[in-house]
């Protein structure tokens, strides 16, 4: 049962990302689609595996499905290691670079930020920073 | 769309029970199964992208085994949501070594997978 919940997850996120990608351009050769995807995964993948660990117990298949399945296929690793190889070799080495930046560390802001949201202590103005920025 | 979405079932699944398998043999806190995963899957997408390039496989191949299986395969989701584990356990220098080797390896091995790639059609 669960390995069919992970399928059919798998389903859903694998051709929501091949569409995403069809509809997303990639400006003079950046794989800003791969990017969007990613960061989105991360920021919603943190949110709903805290959420349902600490705010919402929810069905075990339907954490597996959504999380595992749909996210995990949703965002991919190997077409972003395929597309950095390529930038590289096309001596795009800024966008090479730009790209890895913004994909980890992005990914990893967005994971954290997500995972705040679930804990709903995103306090408005925290560490002295405004909130109309 | 049906060969991604076919390639995605079995892409998942296949990461959701190899991932299981690997972090109950793993005694590591790092996050072996992802890592592993990721990896390997760039090896092999860097392989098949340049035989497509080249128009050594047909399309639906590409969709199939490319895009559905090693997409939905490897994970950046997991990836991102790992390392925050590892810094929200304050094992810093971990995540460190987990997000730099996972880059690294994962850009060279996809260059290697390239490699072969590129030599396949002299193999045959």
């Amino acid at each position: 049962m669960n390995v069919f919940a992970v399928g059919v997850g798998g389903f859903l996120g694998a051709i929501l990302r091949y569409m995403v990608g069809k509809i997303i351009p990639s400006p003079s050769g950046f794989p800003a689609s791969t990017l969007i995807i990613n960061l989105l995964g991360c920021l919603f993948l943190a949110w709903f595996f805290t959420f349902t660990a600490k705010k919402l117990s929810i069905n075990p298949n339907v954490k597996l499905a959504i999380g595992t399945g749909f996210t995990g296929a949703f965002t991919t690793f190997s077409t972003f290691s395929v597309e950095t190889m390529n930038l590289i070799k096309n001596h795009q080495f800024l966008f090479a670079l730009l790209y890895v930046l913004l994909s980890i560390l992005g990914g990893i802001g967005f994971a954290l930020l997500g995972a705040k949201f679930a804990e709903g202590n995103v306090g408005p103005v925290k560490h002295g920073k405004g909130r109309a920025d | 769309m049906l060969f991604v979405g076919i390639g995605g079932i079995f892409g998942a699944i296949s990461r959701f029970l190899l991932g299981k398998w690997i972090t109950s043999k793993s005694s590591s806190s790092l996050p072996f199964g992802t890592w592993i995963i990721n990896i390997s899957g760039s090896f092999v997408l860097g392989f098949l992208a340049v035989l497509h390039l080249g128009n050594g496989i047909p399309d639906w191949i590409w969709l199939l085994c490319g895009i559905g299986f090693l997409g939905a395969f490897t994970t950046f989701s997991t990836f991102g949501y790992e390392t925050i584990q590892l810094l929200q356990k304050r094992d810093r220098r971990q995540a460190v070594i987990y997000v730099s080797s996972s880059v690294v390896l994962g850009v060279l091995v996809a260059w290697l997978g390239g490699l072969l790639g590129l030599s396949f059609p002299n193999l045959l």
